[in-house]
């Protein structure tokens, strides 16, 4: 049995539960183990366009309650995942290191920090994934959204294509599912400027939401909370900016991986997609 | 317009010291940056390799007054594809870090600093909230980190945006 310390950070474990649910319920059914960290805190990303310091400092500290865990970091979010992976590269510089002990922090053990998507594609595995699969979701296609900081910076990661990349196809395929093919698969969502600038925000989010209606897709994927704060909360807005309908789902991967395990739409928090993803269900057959 | 007179020579410096590296003074401006930002595509008035250029020059008013520098969405497309092995992103960020020093800083970013200073996150966990995850059978969370509070406090955040 695999066994890792779940970050939840801000956004997850109060707005997208369904998200948590689902991660956690298909962790359990390949035998992975979440510990909780208990004390931490929000990982800092937020504040970092006002004090870098200030934001690896927070990181650093959820890296430190981890490490006497001696447990590695699986994170949900993606800017979570960023935010601690660079912090764990500040804590190499000596002068970074002697504020973060000033502070009384410690990092006793070594620990790494993954994406839960990651964790899924390099510590289990697709052939074990796909093992796990009940039933086959043939009938649905969809459009992966990968996010910025899943595969960026690479200098932090050096995992997956930064330009094209690939790995959620993969994981996604292993559930049945069939995955489109698109231009422009690494485009932001537009929600680090949702706060500077709504209008520009939703232009961006509008562009792949654009993709998926006209590539028919069932339900566009994310892997991150707030990339689906923009394509799911924000799609209302979007719609009444271009006068268009979408209508369109929008899932967290461990969602959809639930459904091909088996587990029933209320183990995967179906009922907190704020788009509803009735069609959706109605296709698979699970309503 | 812009008026070389109005250069300040000691603008990049304080910029390099700001990031804490030298990566501002390997731009040779071939605008990679630019051609590769999402944020750009959209709206042409964000443009990274003028904010660098301008940057090189000295342009220190124009930069850091420049409610176009907080545009950039910190997606890292820049970095990716920078010849030069800038990490674009970052160098902006160090920019942006030092707006604030100079008393530029967005409304909003002031707004979640003090949600960290009081809550450690950026939302507030209700009872509400605590019952929903409860029902679904998610564990219990702690509605305030008061450790965030004293990191702010040892590096003195506050008190440069209040300045």
């Amino acid at each position: 049995m695999k066994k890792y310390a779940l970050f939840l950070g801000c956004t997850v474990p109060v707005r997208a539960q369904h998200y948590e649910l689902s991660a956690r319920n298909v962790a359990e059914k390949l035998e992975i183990d979440f510990e909780d960290m208990k004390g931490a805190s929000c990982c800092g990303f937020p504040i970092k366009a006002v004090d870098a310091e200030t934001a690896l400092l927070m990181a650093a500290r959820n890296i430190s309650i981890a490490s006497a865990m001696k447990l590695n970091v699986v994170t949900l979010c993606n800017s979570c995942t960023a935010m601690l992976s660079d912090a764990q590269l500040e804590l190499k510089k000596n002068n970074f290191y002697r504020k973060f002990k000033e502070l009384g922090f410690s990092y006793p053990n070594e620990i790494t920090i993954k994406h839960f998507v990651r964790m899924l594609y390099e510590d289990i595995g697709i052939e074990k994934i796909k093992s796990y699969v009940k039933k086959p979701l043939n009938m649905l296609n969809v459009i992966a959204h990968y996010g910025c900081h899943y595969m960026r910076p690479s200098y932090l990661y050096g995992f997956d294509n930064t330009e094209v990349p690939q790995t959620l196809d993969e994981l996604l395929s292993a559930t049945g599912a069939k995955t489109l093919d698109y231009v422009d698969k690494k485009m932001c969502c537009g929600g680090s400027v949702l706060g500077i600038d709504e209008e520009l925000a939703i232009t961006m989010a509008n562009h792949k939401l654009n993709i998926a209606k006209n590539k028919n897709a069932d339900a566009l994927i994310s892997i991150c909370p707030f990339c689906t704060i923009m394509y799911e909360d924000n799609q209302r807005k979007a719609e009444a900016k271009y006068k268009i309908q979408y209508d369109l789902p929008v899932l967290y991967y461990p969602q959809l991986l639930g459904l091909s395990f088996g587990l029933d739409k209320n183990s995967v928090g179906m009922r907190f997609n704020r788009v509803r993803p009735n069609r959706l269900l109605e296709k698979i057959g699970d309503q | 317009m812009i008026n070389l007179k109005d250069a300040d020579p000691h603008f990049v410096w304080e910029i390099i010291k700001q990031e804490g590296d030298k990566h501002l003074l390997k731009c040779f401006g071939c605008s990679d940056c630019a051609a590769s930002c999402p944020v750009r595509y959209f709206d042409e008035r964000y443009n990274p390799r003028k904010i660098i250029r301008l940057t090189l020059l000295g342009m220190k008013q124009a930069v850091l007054s420049s409610p176009f520098l907080w545009f950039c969405a910190h997606c890292h497309a820049c970095t990716e594809r920078c010849p030069q092995g800038i990490p674009v992103a970052e160098l902006i960020n160090s920019i942006k870090n030092y707006a604030v020093k100079n008393g530029y800083c967005p409304e909003g970013y002031k707004l979640q600093l003090d949600l960290l200073k009081k809550l450690g996150r950026l939302y507030e966990v209700e009872d509400f909230d605590l019952k929903k995850r409860q029902k679904i059978g998610l564990p219990a969370i702690d509605k305030t980190i008061p450790e965030v509070e004293r990191i702010l406090r040892y590096t003195g955040i506050e008190k440069v945006i209040k300045k």
